[in-house]
């Protein structure tokens, strides 16, 4: 490609406030915590609540919010990154992780090797099963210490932190494993499958 | 879910483009509208927004979202930028482009808080400050195309100077063609104001908004927490969730 046109006067910020190795390319950094949701937020009623995981028709494992908080809790300090170009660095999480919820449902290996996320007010989203296992992903109910608010998608959501945060899906209810690699909510809509914010893959074909 | 298409067609790769500033307009002390000539342009729906990408001398890029506020009939692309102080790029869009400078942008991006003439009515736009500007494309469009849906705009605005495209919703309104505007101002209002003065609630949306029954396609943009509050009242008043749209910013640093 040649090169971008100058912008006439535009300077940017300082250089220096930007770490090295952390901003992925077209990213900026931000101390907020933006709210991003196509839709209204969903408050389930916590009684009733539940995660679930599924293959095809069978139920591979179900668990009530009081099984949810009594399963091994793992606590990750990680980078953010949306699609809409903010990045947001050390922000601290818990929850259970997908190797923790795959070995309670008594499973050895995943079943599949794509996991359909699918969650209240009918969002989705693709993630391929091995950017979820080995410690890389979980299904997060406290953020910085306390419990998720519905905003930013409490009770729970899952948060895949390497992946651009489409992926973290708010309201988390259902990991579907899947043959194929399906295109979720925004990724029938011209986002990117895969969405590897160090490779800028915000849409396809990028 | 939606009844909507991929953000480019689907063919390929969003490719940056080359955009000249035609023409500003101070709509507000604090927003400006940038009228671009984008060669390569393949068009948009109304709602959609572009990546604008900036480069400073020494090859320092950044990269932002804007809403798209002209109509898909309309000649040519319209994005308007509120300043935020503090931000990096807002700042040197609204201060510093002067007509025929130049920058990159790709889009148009989302296909999903989108309103065509053909998806019908009746249309309930929601917005706050410059989130107006993607509820602009879509009341530009339904002007444009001359469809006559019923439409009712409850828009949020500071003050009566921070209220973007006031003397063209006059207008649009004036048309009497089924549309209603509702202004409110939160942060004081001129004498004789005959328009709501407080932040969109419950009661607001029961009185300005339309009733459940007429299941009218619901857009709110705006701060998170106008959004939060409109969205979740809208819910409370039987408004089904599949036909709430919204579009969110908070202080991004933009």
């Amino acid at each position: 490609m040649s090169e971008p046109p100058i912008s006439r006067g535009f300077k940017g910020r300082k250089r220096q406030d930007v770490p090295s190795g952390r901003v992925p390319p077209g990213q900026h950094l931000t101390s907020d915590f933006p709210v991003l949701s196509a839709g209204p937020t969903p408050r389930p009623q916590l009684h009733s609540w539940s995660l679930a995981l599924h293959k095809g028709g069978s139920l591979l494992g179900k668990w009530s919010r009081e099984e949810f908080g009594a399963l091994a809790q793992t606590e990750v300090t990680v980078d953010i990154h949306c699609v809409t170009t903010w990045s947001k660095l050390d922000t601290h999480w818990r929850g259970v992780t997908i190797d923790a919820l795959l070995k309670a449902a008594g499973l050895d290996a995943p079943p599949t090797a794509y996991v359909m996320i699918h969650c209240d007010g009918g969002y989705a989203t693709n993630v391929p099963v091995e950017d979820l296992i080995n410690g890389k992903a979980m299904v997060a109910t406290h953020y910085e210490g306390q419990p998720l608010t519905p905003e930013h998608g409490g009770p729970a959501r899952l948060l895949v932190p390497h992946l651009y945060f489409w992926k973290s899906a708010k309201w988390v209810r259902r990991l579907r494993f899947t043959e194929a690699d399906e295109p979720g909510f925004w990724e029938s809509l011209g986002y990117h499958m895969y969405g590897d914010p160090w490779r800028e893959q915000r849409y396809a074909g990028d | 879910m939606p009844e909507t298409e991929g953000v480019a067609g689907g063919s390929g790769r969003l490719r940056w483009l080359t955009a000249e500033v035609i023409a500003l307009i101070e709509e507000t002390p604090r927003a400006k509208s940038l009228v671009l000539n984008i060669p390569g342009w393949s068009g948009h729906r109304a709602g959609q927004h572009v990546d604008v990408r900036l480069t400073a001398e020494d090859g320092y890029q950044a990269q932002r979202s804007y809403s798209i506020a002209s109509a898909p009939e309309d000649r040519h692309v319209m994005l308007t930028v509120d300043r935020i102080e503090e931000g990096e790029v807002s700042p040197y869009l609204t201060n510093d482009v002067q007509v025929g400078d130049h920058f990159e942008l790709r889009g148009p991006i989302g296909g999903y808080f989108v309103w065509t003439a053909a998806a019908g009515g009746p249309l309930l736009l929601v917005a706050g400050g410059s989130g107006i500007a993607p509820l602009m494309a879509m009341l530009r469009h339904r002007a444009l195309a001359n469809i006559d849906v019923p439409a009712v705009l409850l828009y949020s605005s500071r003050t009566y100077e921070d209220i973007i495209y006031r003397e063209e919703l006059d207008g649009l309104a004036a048309k009497a063609d089924g549309l209603r505007v509702v202004h409110t101002l939160t942060r004081g209002h001129p004498e004789g104001w005959r328009g709501e003065t407080r932040r969109i609630d419950h009661a607001m949306l029961a009185s300005a908004g339309m009733v459940a029954a007429e299941r009218p396609r619901i857009f709110i943009c705006g701060p998170t927490p106008l959004v939060e509050q409109a969205a979740r009242s809208l819910l409370e008043l039987g408004h089904q969730p599949d036909l709430i749209k919204t579009e969110r910013f908070g202080p991004t640093g933009s």
